[in-house]
């Protein structure tokens, strides 16, 4: 069956995974339904002890089986040691067909690929999966379909009970003994814990993993002992120097700066940037300097920020501290100056369902103004790809790009025309994760092209003149005079993921690559 | 066959970046930067053992990619090596718009280029006379000789100084105050204004210090250059700013250019706009002005 953004579902992966195609952004817009509950094992006897003397002790009490789901949080990025920690262990124990629901998968997880390959993880969902994980999905050696979706989808997924974690581990920078657990502090700090809170509330069994133990109460507490059933103390939880950098270094890249101009003045130009507007950014090198050179417009202009939502750099933090954003709202710490900078009583921390679940009674990114997005392609249907390299292989994460696209008023997408030699602009994107009517703007090198289906904006902006303005189909075609029409990347039959939309509708499918 | 674009010795020539000829990386698409010229260089960023590769990568370029109406100049190596004029036929063959000669110290040398030049352009079926050409002043010698320089050739559209050389040569260094090319600077745009011929500014080397580049760009716009040469495409929109007419400036342009041209109809030469006295000798600059401002896209203006 074709979907909403054109691609070909097959009544196969339908009928297997039960779900729908995708029908456009508002389809489940209003639909009722009932909240999944875990089951709770109460706990009233005061000399009950949480502690384990390691993780084989947790996953004994836990009820560790065949088949089970065991989720993490990526909230120690590249630097994270408990995935694999606790992976090791089942994988020990030989327990088979485990489904890995992380948030997200990287390079810190290479170690993973031998478990995929002798069946001990059969299925992973994620928001997305780089590194050699992605490889090995897109060689086609996981057995089951990987499910990639978003901050907000993941959220939606777990309280809609569609995916049951039987046993959530979740690292801890500090805990104590009852599993009272703060996102700041001890060796492997990281700010928040946001992406793990659903699974507190969800999780059949939740499982503290820390290697600071400080005494009772670790409070004001980020997880609370209320959802924890067990408290394991380990050597190390994370690589301090790749949980959080130092910030990035503002990039000197001309070009980059110049795409960094653009959204500033695309920004600048369009009805919402008045006092109390609401943005988001990323860490790519062009985001950063679009902050940058922003704040310079705010100051002089007088104009403050209501609230800055997402992941947080030094650019935001110094917005908060310099009294020119009101409040941050943080669900996760890019570099040391946002991880320190969360003791600011206006930096605040939020939950990735208050962040973006689409099934909530409304999340931040439905007041955001301003999103500005990176992505690996855009099609002249201004559809995004994040996930899928346009190699074809498995290498990028939706994150809350679908979330964000959606629900700011002015989404905009910086991307330059060419990767490498690779046109990013081009007439299909190799797999759809974030559907062109959530964009409204793309940002390149070589020019601004604007969504037909926001001609204020593009009025906007043509009465500012601020802009080399074009349209999309102008800058596919400049990218493909320059590069060639590139040909279609050759994939095998087999489907070997889905990209879920937000509201768990199928979005596209990935297929294995030819060999 | 691959005419030259722009064969025009007046067109506008506030940036003139360097690249080095061999990187693909550099000359795929420096014109989304926005400089006015680009100066492919086969000279001194090219190793000795790579002349050869740079010199297809060079012409490859020239032949394939479409640079949108900046002005591509390519760097010969000097007259003192053996490689000049195999330089010169390439780019020529390739379809350069203009050829630079380093270390020009005498009108002597302009005219050995501009034979090959001309050479080049039988040879491979080139209109005569497209092809354009520039000389480097790097020393003591070649500044003083810079009037001979100008009026050498016909196909000459400008000089620029090199500041390294050339301070070396002084027995001095690049000092960032600008003292040491004081003299230089001013022989320069007295010989080539004096030729009716461009002139253009040394580099700055130092990326770290944008202030201190600036602050150089303001003083050689004072002086009269029509603009500097520069290494890093960061630097373009410093000198295209500093470049861009004040919308006062553009306004009294379009008035002076105006009522030139219908005074004159009148047989009217002297006159006075917005309380100044005008005659036909602020016609050139008024032009000029509106030129910059169109370049900056300030001026949406007919004139």
């Amino acid at each position: 069956m074709i979907n909403a953004v054109g691609r070909e579902i097959p009544d196969e992966i339908l009928r297997m995974t039960g779900k729908e195609p995708f029908q456009g952004n508002s389809y489940k817009e209003g639909v009722p339904f009932r909240r999944y509950a875990p089951i709770i094992r109460p706990v009233m006897d005061n000399t009950h002890n949480k502690m384990v003397k390691d993780i084989h002790e947790a996953l004994v009490k836990c009820k560790a089986h065949n088949g089970m789901t065991v989720s993490f949080h990526h909230h120690f990025r590249e630097g994270d040691l408990v995935v694999c920690m606790v992976m090791e262990e089942i994988h020990k124990m030989g327990l088979k067909n485990i489904t890995l629901a992380a948030t997200s998968l990287g390079k810190a997880h290479d170690a993973l690929v031998p478990m995929i390959e002798d069946g001990t993880i059969t299925s992973i969902q994620a928001s997305g999966v780089r590194g050699k994980i992605g490889e090995a999905i897109s060689h086609g050696k996981l057995k089951n379909l990987a499910i990639m979706r978003s901050h907000g989808g993941r959220v939606r997924s777990l309280v809609t009970g569609e995916t049951k974690v039987d046993i959530a581990f979740i690292g801890a920078p500090t805990a104590d003994e009852y599993g009272n657990l703060r996102g700041v502090g001890g060796k492997s700090n990281c700010g928040v814990l946001s992406y793990s809170h659903v699974d507190g509330d969800c999780a059949e069994y939740v499982v503290a993993i820390t290697d600071t133990l400080v005494p009772f109460p670790n409070f004001p507490a980020h997880i609370s002992m209320t959802k924890v059933d067990c408290v394991c103390v380990v050597d190390a939880i994370g690589i301090p120097e790749k949980i959080a950098t130092g910030a990035a270094k503002p990039t000197t890249d001309q070009r980059k700066l110049m795409m960094a101009e653009y959204c500033t003045q695309v920004v600048v130009n369009t009805p919402y940037f008045k006092d109390g507007f609401s943005y988001q950014t990323g860490v790519g090198g062009a985001s950063i300097a679009s902050t940058i050179s922003l704040t310079k417009i705010m100051e002089e202009r007088g104009i403050k920020m209501g609230f800055g939502v997402g992941g947080m750099t030094k650019p935001m933090c110094d917005l908060l501290d310099r009294g020119l954003c009101r409040v941050l709202l943080d669900t996760q710490a890019f570099d040391l100056d946002a991880v320190t900078n969360i003791l600011n009583p206006k930096h605040h921390r939020i939950t990735a369902g208050s962040y973006a679940n689409p099934f909530n009674k409304g999340a931040f990114v439905n007041k955001l103004d301003y999103v500005i997005l990176a992505s690996l392609e855009v099609d002249v249907h201004f559809n995004c790809n994040v996930v899928v390299g346009s190699d074809g292989i498995i290498t990028g994460a939706q994150g809350g790009h679908p979330d964000t696209a959606q629900g700011a008023k002015c989404t905009i997408v910086i991307c330059p025309l060419l990767q490498g030699r690779i046109p990013a602009i081009c007439s299909e994107v190799t797999t759809v994760t974030t559907p062109g009517e959530s964009v409204d703007i793309v940002v390149t090198d070589y020019g601004v092209a604007v969504n037909p289906n926001r001609p204020d904006l593009l009025k906007a902006l043509e009465e500012a003149d601020c802009v080399p303005l074009k349209t999309i189909e102008q800058l596919r075609d400049e990218a493909y005079a320059i590069t060639g029409v590139p040909n279609p990347v050759e994939f095998g039959d087999r489907i070997v993921g889905i990209i879920e939309a937000r509201d768990g509708t199928i979005m596209d499918v990935v297929r294995e690559i030819k060999d | 066959m691959n005419p030259a674009e722009n064969p025009n010795k007046k067109r506008l020539r506030r940036s003139m970046m360097f690249l080095n000829a061999q990187k693909p990386g550099l000359i795929k698409d420096p014109y989304v930067y926005g400089p006015d010229s680009i100066m492919l260089d086969l000279e001194d960023a090219v190793a000795v053992k790579e002349k050869d590769a740079a010199r297809f990568s060079l012409y490859h370029a020239l032949q394939e990619i479409d640079y949108r109406g900046v002005e591509r100049v390519v760097r010969i190596n000097g007259l003192d090596s053996d490689l000049w004029e195999e330089d010169i036929l390439c780019s020529v063959a390739g379809g350069c718009d203009s050829i630079r000669i380093p270390k020009t110290e005498t009108g002597e040398d302009v005219k050995k280029v501009e034979a090959v030049v001309e050479e080049a352009e039988k040879r491979f079926g080139r209109e005569p006379g497209s092809v354009l050409i520039m000389a480097a002043l790097e020393s003591a010698k070649g500044v003083l000789n810079a009037l001979e320089i100008c009026t050498a050739s016909p196909r000459l559209f400008g000089i620029a100084l090199s500041g390294g050389d050339y301070t070396k040569d002084l027995q001095t260094s690049i000092t960032g105050t600008g003292v040491e090319l004081m003299g230089a600077r001013q022989h320069m745009i007295i010989a080539a204004r004096a030729a009716g011929v461009q002139c253009f500014d040394t580099v700055w080397t130092n990326l770290n210090d944008m202030e201190g580049f600036r602050k150089d760009v303001e003083t050689i716009k004072m002086m009269g250059f029509d603009g500097k040469s520069i290494i890093n495409p960061r630097q373009i929109p410093i000198v295209h700013d500093i470049y861009t007419p004040s919308q006062k400036e553009i306004i009294f342009a379009e008035k002076v250019v105006r009522e030139i041209d219908e005074k004159s109809a009148q047989g009217i030469g002297v006159f006075t706009v917005d309380g100044k006295m005008i005659d036909i000798a602020f016609y050139d600059g008024a032009k000029r002005t509106l030129m910059l401002a169109r370049a900056a896209g300030k001026y949406k203006g007919d004139l």
